[in-house]
């Protein structure tokens, strides 16, 4: 309880203080969890969406494995990509390892599956109420996927959230493939880990509350600004 | 022209679901003309016999033919309405933005439409917040705004109250003024003597019997067809 308070009291300080550290760490946690959401977001939503309108061939099995990817361990991701972009891996040359973007990369590979499957699931919900509709006024497939995804898009958002609550909370993959280098890779999650290995449990609790703080505004702004609330009523 | 669509002609037309048969065999020449009222109990495979001539149901045997294949020309009205996650106005305007039209006209358009239905006042409203009637309105206004040749409607009044039906109804003989062919499916014996030019009475899957709507509602050749129209039960 003691911990917790002090840890209350760690938070506080850091975010009155304009702490310059935190300043940088939360940015870097914002910027590798942003452009990793909407990179994963531009691949899941139109795949997950495709899903739901084409029927072909091996579809069912596709979805029973993104779905089974949702639960892909992030450390052994973590440990994948750093074989891949290791200076002996096939992606060497691009001399990413230990850099934001390899980051990014784990963390796109960690939540394109976990939203792919969330959009599917109400893509799929969608398409069986439009389908007569879609199918009558004779629209092409891209239009249909144009259609849903536009309707769809507030239950896309919601899809969109889970994928960034995974990956704002991610440590294990980005901290092996990003090193948790200080002014470089260092982020909330791997700051709290470190902390926590020197016994600064109180700097680590403080840590965590910024990061659950800041978890909560980009959600609720994200609602604010798509009005899920207000507009939520189709 | 809608006569250059016309006939269209049924050949042997049938439709298996889970190996049982809904319809067919199903043999039916449409020529242009009035409105078209296919009759039946529930389940005797209205619906499936207009979605057929739409296009939109897959079949298991036989051959449909327009003598002018357009697709676009083809508009449906489903019994239950189908409304999108979007404003009223945005429902209407759907089907010219799929047309790609200028956006100039899908406004002018739009609002007639929205008049023509009583519905300006909910251009902007979430178009789910609307009532039973006024949703078929939409749905029905949503169909035409593209000026289709031919409207098939899949029993537009069924559980709608006097007041929506009579205006539907209106809608849907100004529609035919106009020279759109409707071809709809009811099971109301009322709607059908007002609104029928011609009539096909469908039962167990099967055209019981067809032909124009005023010697078939005075002198209909089948008993099944002459207790269907005193109201008793037809299996």
């Amino acid at each position: 309880m003691f911990d917790i308070l002090e840890g209350l009291k760690a938070a506080f300080w850091l975010v009155v203080t304009f702490d310059a550290a935190l300043w940088d760490i939360s940015l870097r946690s914002l910027k590798v969890t942003l452009t990793a959401l909407v990179i994963a977001s531009l691949i899941a939503m139109p795949l997950g969406t495709y899903l739901a309108v084409q029927r072909f061939r091996y579809r069912r099995f596709i979805i029973a494995f993104i779905n089974a990817l949702m639960g892909l361990p992030p450390v052994v991701v973590g440990l994948i990509v750093y074989i891949l972009l290791s200076r002996s891996g096939p992606f060497g040359v691009l001399d990413l390892l230990f850099t934001p973007t390899a980051m990014i990369i784990a963390q796109v590979v960690i939540i394109t599956p976990l939203i792919a499957s969330i959009a599917h699931q109400s893509m799929r919900e969608l398409w069986a109420e439009y389908h007569d509709l879609l199918i009558s006024l004779n629209t092409t497939k891209t239009q249909r996927i144009r259609t849903l995804i536009w309707d769809g898009r507030r239950n896309l958002l919601t899809a969109a959230l889970a994928g960034f609550g995974r990956a704002i909370g991610e440590v294990g993959a980005i901290m092996i493939v990003g090193g948790n280098i200080d002014n470089v890779t260092r982020v909330l999650t791997t700051a709290i880990a470190l902390e926590t290995g020197k016994g600064d449990f109180a700097l680590a609790l403080g840590l965590g509350f910024v990061l659950i703080g800041l978890a909560i505004i980009v959600n609720l702004a994200i609602h604010m600004l798509s009005r899920t609330e207000q507009g939520g009523r189709w | 022209m809608v006569g250059d669509l016309f006939p269209l002609t049924l050949d042997q037309v049938s439709v298996r679901r889970r190996g049982k048969r809904v319809i067919g065999p199903v043999d039916l020449c449409v020529n242009a003309g009035g409105p078209l009222i296919v009759l039946g109990p529930n389940g005797s495979g209205k619906t499936t016999l207009l979605r057929v001539m739409h296009g939109i149901e897959r079949i298991n045997a036989g051959t449909i033919t327009w003598a002018q294949d357009s697709p676009d020309q083809h508009a449906f009205v489903f019994q239950s309405p189908i409304i999108m996650r979007r404003s009223v106005a945005d429902n209407l305007a759907y089907p010219l933005q799929l047309l790609r039209k200028p956006k100039a006209e899908i406004a002018k358009a739009t609002t007639h439409w929205l008049a023509r239905i009583g519905l300006s006042d909910f251009a902007h409203a979430p178009a789910s917040r609307l009532s039973g009637g006024e949703r078929q309105k939409l749905a029905l206004a949503r169909a035409l705004i593209r000026e289709p040749r031919v409207l098939f409607l899949d029993e537009p009044c069924a559980n709608l109250d006097g007041h929506a039906t009579r205006d539907i109804e209106a809608l849907l003989l100004e529609t035919a003024a106009g020279g759109t062919r409707l071809i709809m499916a009811t099971h109301d014996m009322g709607q059908a003597r007002r609104l029928a030019a011609n009539i096909v009475f469908m039962l167990n899957g099967t055209i019981h019997e067809t032909g124009e709507a005023e010697a078939l509602f005075t002198k209909a050749k089948t008993p099944e067809l002459r207790a269907f129209l005193r109201g008793d039960i037809v299996t």
